[in-house]
């Protein structure tokens, strides 16, 4: 029978919305990835050991555990202790956290190899040490992690396909209720995964700018 | 409680890393706008013995005072941090590798700490900054980053950024070591021209002519003790102790 994209225009809108959904909850959740990472690996590094000790908990879960089994967790787990959210909240705090923990990892080591001579010139002119880590150190690790953690965002943006099965409806979600409309799967499928490439180049395209304007002051 | 008579005051200065002990009972005091220059082989104590005197390298025993205040007071932590940032600030320091922050321009070195922990606004921090870098020669320079600049032009905005914060006190650890022969001289020159505006400093250096030609006073230190102590003229011409002549020996063979 072949391919028949002549089906596709009739349906662009769902797909369209659907990406929209899908670059809201990827932007959403790389934001919070980026900020969590930088939370999660002071609290690593500097933090009491009655405070690092939960903050182990959360990582251990969310590096030990299957993305899909986090989001199952946060949107019917926590309903049952009175927390409900909206399923699209629930996806953007799970895939946010998922790599909040990955970026977290990559933020300490960068933290750890920024020499030590930096944090003891910001002490000697009065900085305390969270000033220092704020103004001197943390600027330095994260324009080291960039190219890294750039790699994770793309792995986000693939991983949100999986927030299609807490019924938020973006791409991979909308793609199949296209199908289900037209019983076309072969073309909408592979409408999605064009789509899915082009938010792809873009984000590459960001963090080759990002990369660019780090570059101009080293 | 403090000896108001001195600007700076070590007593007994003890430090020890495990059964290693770096300083042993170390006194030492400086006047206000006084230069002393603190001389030694590696290992003996003297980078030590600088970076207590802001806590930099905490001692395990003994008092720092600065114009009247203990530096190393005992407090309940967050007090104490609060105490020695304040401390810091009165305090310059210059190291051997610079370490000038790498994501900011000479400029913003300069402003950082005065716009934080001073509240200027940008605009004052600004005519601070060109004030500064002026002094150090360094104005031509102001919106680089470091990564453009050579080790000397790197030190004298270093200098720059310490002077900002309007220390009583210049601390200058090796200031020039690292730096290439030909470009020793430039940083000199400014620690003269603050010799000259009698800012008070306590210098670590290997170079024997410039300490003689600038300080006031100059300790020789071995193995954790302050081996001998007077003005450059007789520590360098005339030094009564055998340790003293035979490093004075070898380090001015070295450099001829």
């Amino acid at each position: 029978m072949g391919l028949d994209f002549t089906v596709v225009p009739g349906h662009l809108d769902i797909i369209l919305l659907g990406c929209a959904w899908t670059i809201g909850i990827a932007v959403a959740a790389a934001l919070l990835s980026f900020f969590g990472g930088i939370v999660f690996a002071v609290i690593a590094l500097y933090a009491p050991w009655i405070i690092r000790q939960p903050f182990r908990l959360i990582e251990w879960v969310f590096m030990g555990t299957p993305l899909l089994l986090q989001l199952f967790l946060i949107y019917f787990g926590l309903v049952q202790i009175g927390i409900d959210l909206p399923a699209f909240v629930a996806g953007i705090i799970g895939l946010g956290l998922h790599f909040a923990v990955y970026n977290s990892e990559l933020i300490q080591t960068a933290i750890l190899s920024v020499d030590k001579g930096q944090m003891e010139a910001a002490r000697t002119v009065g900085l305390s040490r969270g000033q220092a880590l704020r103004k001197v150190v943390i600027p330095q690790a994260v324009r080291d992690v960039i190219p890294p953690i750039g790699n994770n965002m793309i792995a986000l943006l693939k991983d949100s396909a999986l927030v299609s099965v807490i019924g938020v409806s973006e791409l991979t979600l909308s793609a199949q209720r296209a199908i289900g409309a037209t019983y076309r799967p072969f073309e909408f499928y592979l409408v999605a995964a064009m789509f899915y490439y082009i938010i792809n180049l873009c984000m590459e395209w960001v963090q080759r700018r990002i990369e660019r304007r780090i570059s101009i002051s080293r | 409680m403090s000896d108001k008579d001195h600007f700076v005051e070590i007593r007994h200065a003890q430090k020890s890393y495990g059964s290693l002990e770096v300083l042993k009972d170390i006194s030492l005091n400086v006047e206000r706008g006084q230069i002393v220059a603190i001389i030694g082989p590696s290992g003996s104590g003297k980078s030590t013995l600088l970076r207590a005197i802001n806590d930099l390298d905490p001692l395990t025993g003994g008092e720092v005072w600065l114009d009247g205040v203990q530096v190393n007071k005992s407090l309940p932590h967050r007090q104490y941090e609060k105490h020695i940032n304040e401390m810091r600030q009165q305090v310059g320091m210059v190291f051997q590798h610079f370490n000038l922050f790498p994501h900011m321009t000479a400029r913003e070195n300069v402003t950082m700490a005065p716009m934080l922990l001073k509240g200027l606004s940008k605009a004052e921090a600004d005519k601070l900054a060109e004030e500064q870098l002026d002094k150090v020669g360094m104005l031509d320079r102001i919106d680089y980053y470091p990564s453009r600049l050579s080790g000397g032009q790197k030190q004298r905005v270093a200098i720059a950024r310490a002077l900002a914060m309007k220390p009583k006190l210049m601390l200058f650890d090796e200031a020039t070591s690292a730096l290439d022969p030909e470009l020793v001289d430039e940083v000199n020159m400014v620690m003269k021209k603050l010799a000259e505006e009698h800012m008070t400093m306590i210098i670590v250096t290997h170079e024997m002519d410039f300490a003689a030609s600038v300080c006031d006073r100059v300790l020789f230190m071995d193995q954790g003790v302050v081996v001998e102590e007077g003005p450059p003229s007789v520590v360098f011409k005339n030094p009564t102790k055998d340790r003293t002549r035979e490093f004075l020996r070898k380090h001015l063979a070295g450099a001829a």
